[in-house]
């Protein structure tokens, strides 16, 4: 068939499923194109695989709680350590927070039936399983050691067949996340519906729209250096081999041109998720709106110049490690304007202390401390001494846990009730809330310390004199590993005996409240008309919580 | 905000909070001892940021905690809080703080780095302009500028043109990459050693005086000049107490120099990810007097002379690295050939 023969992908036929308003519980498991499923398929697979990648964080924890190697063997250390952060970036945050979170709200929050591509949109999604079985596979022949960044030459000598596995897994997931981008961005693009106005769409889809093109700029960059690699292990190249000419900081470059963008990945999502919370839950407008938008661009743009901060003790010429310091710090003035926006949105509200928000407000301030220790991380002088130690495991633990897991949790109290129909129990997630953020702050606050006083990062045996700051790391792993099961006990027994939710629980004003919950589908019967803005709290004294809010939709 | 924040009040927080930061930044005591010329000006690097980090942590975490608290939800009150779409001047403001904050810290860390001598190695293509004269630092300088070195690795240095590139032609060629001397500097450093990163060992070789040995030793006051490189794979020189670090890579070339200021045994950790027993990577430098460093040198230069590799196994502080090592030696690989190899003229 050439080129001009190819059909336009047909819109979704409504009037197939008119008759059917909701999918069967084993229709979760299947090839479904609609993107509520999909999205709900990504939030449960990426938390089964954060469960895995935790339990391996609790094993590591076990082993460092002494400063022998006496509880795994040390090439089992590596491969957890390296498959705990593999699987927590690629298999728990990005496809939770994009892509479930994504695919999920897109669609809804733009008044869409569904997303642009949704059969692309399945394909995206049924990448990630064989991506996380490949990689757990790889434990069969030993693990991939060399860390989640996999420089050679180590990764080129130390198990190579697990280390061609986790290649693989991670090129999948990235052609996973390179689909679903452009689905998100034409979804955003094309079939927002007509009424909304540019500075009416939600903060969430802005923040994707970002992730979308960011990933879509970075992640073929990434498997350009992994296929090298891969041809390196297997095929007798020798683009990153020192003894055949090759060049062992080329691959650095590759690596962090996508992986430092992948950072922003993470967290543009949540900061979205925080945007959408945060109003709801104290009543209150967002402060800054176009400032939040617009600082989401230019996260993005002034992030893809800051990938050398990560190699400023490697093989970098002067100029660069000064060029990447201006460059990084320049990166915390868009995300202070984000933190300082959302601070101002809680002024002057009426807070409501749900489970969602004390998760929101959690993330706040964890994020506070990893910006900040971020910054001093830009700076090259300070940054050498530090690189590569614990003081970098305690501010990126700051990042991802408090920014990114605190957001995900924020995320699912707040839409759980549209997801399923039925409402969270708050006492449990309390006591959840409670247990993270003390285990939190437990874990990765005296690891700061532990990094500017010698101790390096990677490692399954240290210095004696770092023991007692250990143990209590590992204590506070343990409250974290506990704090997991309030909350899994609290979303099974609440998708199936929780309190009905009824369409708009927490009375919100944006799109995706104005349906059913769960949603039916195609989204609405008649698609909706916007008639005011996403987070119009308080606009003319309208809308007190008691009464219905004037309807977003005019069916 | 409606108000203008000129209270009395934030007035009295914001001496309070500025206060504190100063205090937390002059009393932290999070880093350890300072053991060279480049520590203490990293050290007032981190000091200075970590107080405006902990004031700006005051500043926020406060005023979420202040509106957590204010600002709940009275029981029963089902309305919206107040509608606010934004304040211009406000988000100038807290653009412009954040922003003036990074110029100041970017021009600062510039400073600090162009005095740690950060501009020098680059310059290592220039290497065959200046003829490594073996020139003693000048008598008189203030120990800061005393960092006195030459602006590359000398290339027709045997043992470091043999270890990093067999081809001197093309080491000329290579960036340098590491911290280096002041750029004005254009002698060479009073010791220089060469370091070679192994699976789990760092190999130390002192090119002027044909030793090797598997812990480093320098004198006090004196500029010293590390020349690393990689056998294997990378690996990262650190020295904790010296505030230093360097990769070590395979095929390329970087460099240390530095000035230590305090005699003692201080630890050195390998820092990259080197493989199974990276945690284990670990050897002491050990800062000398000129006299007892004179003597060190003497003392193993005899006992090298007989046996490259007793001489190596009989340094007793040495032991612990390789009873250490013993069970993984087939990892490690050293041996007797690979010690050759580095040592040609041996
Ligand atoms: C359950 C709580 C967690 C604990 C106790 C924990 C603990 C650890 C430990 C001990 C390491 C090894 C550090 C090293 O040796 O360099 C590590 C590495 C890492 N962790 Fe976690 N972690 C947790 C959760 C997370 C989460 C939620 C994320 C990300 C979303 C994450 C991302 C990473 C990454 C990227 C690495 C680096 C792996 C590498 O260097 O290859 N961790 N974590
Ligand atoms: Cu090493
Ligand atoms: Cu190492």
């Amino acid at each position: 068939m050439t080129q001009a023969q190819i059909p336009v992908q047909n819109p979704p036929v409504i009037e197939s499923s008119a008759h059917k308003k909701a999918w069967k519980w084993y229709e979760y498991f299947t090839f479904n194109i609609d993107h509520k499923v999909i999205g709900i398929q990504y939030l449960v697979t990426a938390f089964f695989f954060y469960l895995i990648g935790g339990l391996m964080a609790v094993a590591m924890r076990t082993e460092l709680a002494t400063a022998d190697s006496d509880f795994i063997d040390p090439s089992l250390y590596n491969a957890f350590m390296t498959n705990h952060g593999t699987i927590m970036i690629f298999l728990w945050i990005v496809p939770s927070a994009i892509g479930g979170f994504g695919n999920f709200l897109v669609p809804l929050m733009v008044g869409a039936r569904d997303m642009a591509f949704p059969r692309l949109n399945a394909i995206a999604f049924w990448l990630n399983p064989p991506a996380g079985a490949l990689l757990l596979a790889s434990f069969l022949f030993g693990g991939a050691q060399a860390g989640w960044t996999s420089y050679p030459p180590l990764s080129e000598i130390t198990a190579p067949t697990a280390q061609s596995f986790w290649i693989l897994s991670i090129v999948l997931v990235g052609t996973s996340s390179i689909l679903g981008s452009i689905n998100f961005i034409v979804t955003t693009l094309k079939m927002k519906v007509p009424s909304m106005r540019w500075d009416q769409l939600p903060l969430f889809c802005w923040a994707i729209l970002a992730t979308s093109l960011l990933a879509l700029v970075s992640t073929p960059v990434l498997a350009a250096g992994l296929v090298l690699l891969l041809f390196d292990i297997n095929f007798g190249t020798s683009f990153f081999k020192p003894d055949a000419n090759g060049n062992v900081v080329l691959y650095q470059h590759l690596f962090w041109f996508y992986s430092h963008p992948a950072v922003y990945l993470m967290i543009l999502p949540i900061f979205g998720i925080m945007s959408e919370v945060i109003p709801v839950h104290s009543r209150k407008s967002i402060f800054g709106y176009k400032a939040i938008a617009y600082s989401s661009l230019a996260i993005c743009l002034v992030g893809l110049f800051v990938w050398v901060h990560h190699m400023f003790t490697s093989g970098t010429p002067p100029w660069m490690r000064l060029f990447f310091t201006i460059s990084t710090l320049i990166v915390a003035v868009p995300t202070g304007i984000k933190i300082f926006s959302w601070v101002a949105t809680l002024w002057g509200g009426k807070i409501r202390y749900t489970s969602a928000m004390l998760f929101a407000l959690g993330l706040l301030s964890m994020f506070v401390i990893g910006g900040l220790s971020g910054v001093t991380l830009g700076v090259v002088p300070f940054d050498v001494h530090v690189h590569d130690t614990y003081y970098i495991v305690a501010h990126f633990h700051y990042v991802l846990f408090g920014g990114s897991v605190f957001g995900i949790y924020a995320g699912i109290y707040h839409w759980f009730p549209k997801m399923t129909g039925r409402m969270m129990n708050e006492t449990l997630g309390k006591i959840h809330f409670v247990l993270t953020f003390i285990g939190t702050h437990l874990t990765f606050l005296p690891m700061h310390q532990l990094g500017l006083q010698g101790m390096p990062r990677r490692v399954a045996m240290y210095d004696p004199q770092f023991e007692p700051i250990n143990q209590l790391c590992t204590i506070g792993a343990y409250v974290l590993a506990i704090s997991v099961i309030p909350f899994t006990v609290n979303v099974i027994w609440s998708w199936i005996a929780g309190e009905k939710a009824g369409d708009n629980p927490w009375k919100a004003m944006t799109l995706e409240w104005t349906t059913e919950s769960p949603p039916i589908i195609e989204n609405w019967e008649i698609l909706p008309v916007v008639t005011h803005g996403p987070y119009d709290y308080g606009l003319n004294g309208r809308s007190p919580m008691s009464e219905e809010r004037p309807p977003a939709s005019v069916s | 905000m409606s108000q203008v924040p000129a209270s009395l009040l934030t007035l009295i927080a914001g001496i309070v909070i500025t206060l504190l930061s100063v205090w937390v930044s002059l009393n932290h005591g999070l880093l350890p001892e300072q053991v060279s010329e480049q520590a203490p000006l990293v050290d007032n690097l981190f000091s200075i940021m970590l107080g405006i980090a902990f004031a700006l942590f005051l500043v926020v975490q406060g005023a979420i905690l202040i509106f957590v608290i204010k600002y709940r939800r009275p029981p029963g009150d089902d309305t919206d809080g107040v509608f606010l779409e934004g304040n211009f001047p406000l988000e100038i403001v807290w653009t412009a703080i954040p922003a003036l904050i990074v110029i100041g810290l970017g021009i600062y860390s510039v400073d600090v780095y162009q005095r740690m001598g950060g501009f020098a190695p680059s310059t290592g293509m220039m290497a065959h302009s200046h003829p490594s004269a073996h020139v003693a630092h000048q008598p008189g300088h203030p120990p800061g500028s005393a960092i006195a070195a030459p602006l590359v690795a000398d290339a027709a240095d045997p043992a470091s043109a043999s270890v990093m590139d067999p081809d001197s032609e093309k080491a000329y060629k290579l960036p340098i990459y590491g911290f280096g001397a002041p750029p004005e500097a254009k002698n060479k450093a009073d010791v220089t050693v060469n370091v070679v990163g192994l699976q789990y060992a760092w190999l130390f070789t002192y090119p002027d005086d044909g030793l090797t040995t598997g812990e480093l030793h320098i004198p006090v006051g004196k500029s010293v000049q590390l020349n690393i490189t990689a056998q294997d794979v990378i690996h990262s020189l650190w020295l904790p107490q010296f505030r230093l670090k360097q990769d070590a890579l395979p095929g390329e070339k970087s460099q240390l120099n530095f000035v230590a200021t305090k005699t003692g045994t201080y630890p050195i950790v390998c820092a990259e990810l080197c493989g199974s027993y990276h945690g284990s990577m670990r050897t002491q430098v050990i800062v000398h007097t000129p006299e007892d460093y004179q003597q060190w040198l003497e003392e193993n230069k005899v006992a090298q002379a007989n046996s490259l590799n007793q001489a190596i196994a009989a340094n007793p502080a040495e032991m612990s690295v390789s009873e250490f090592l013993t069970p993984y030696g087939e990892e490690m690989g050293i041996n007797a050939e690979m010690l050759k190899q580095l040592h040609p003229h041996q």
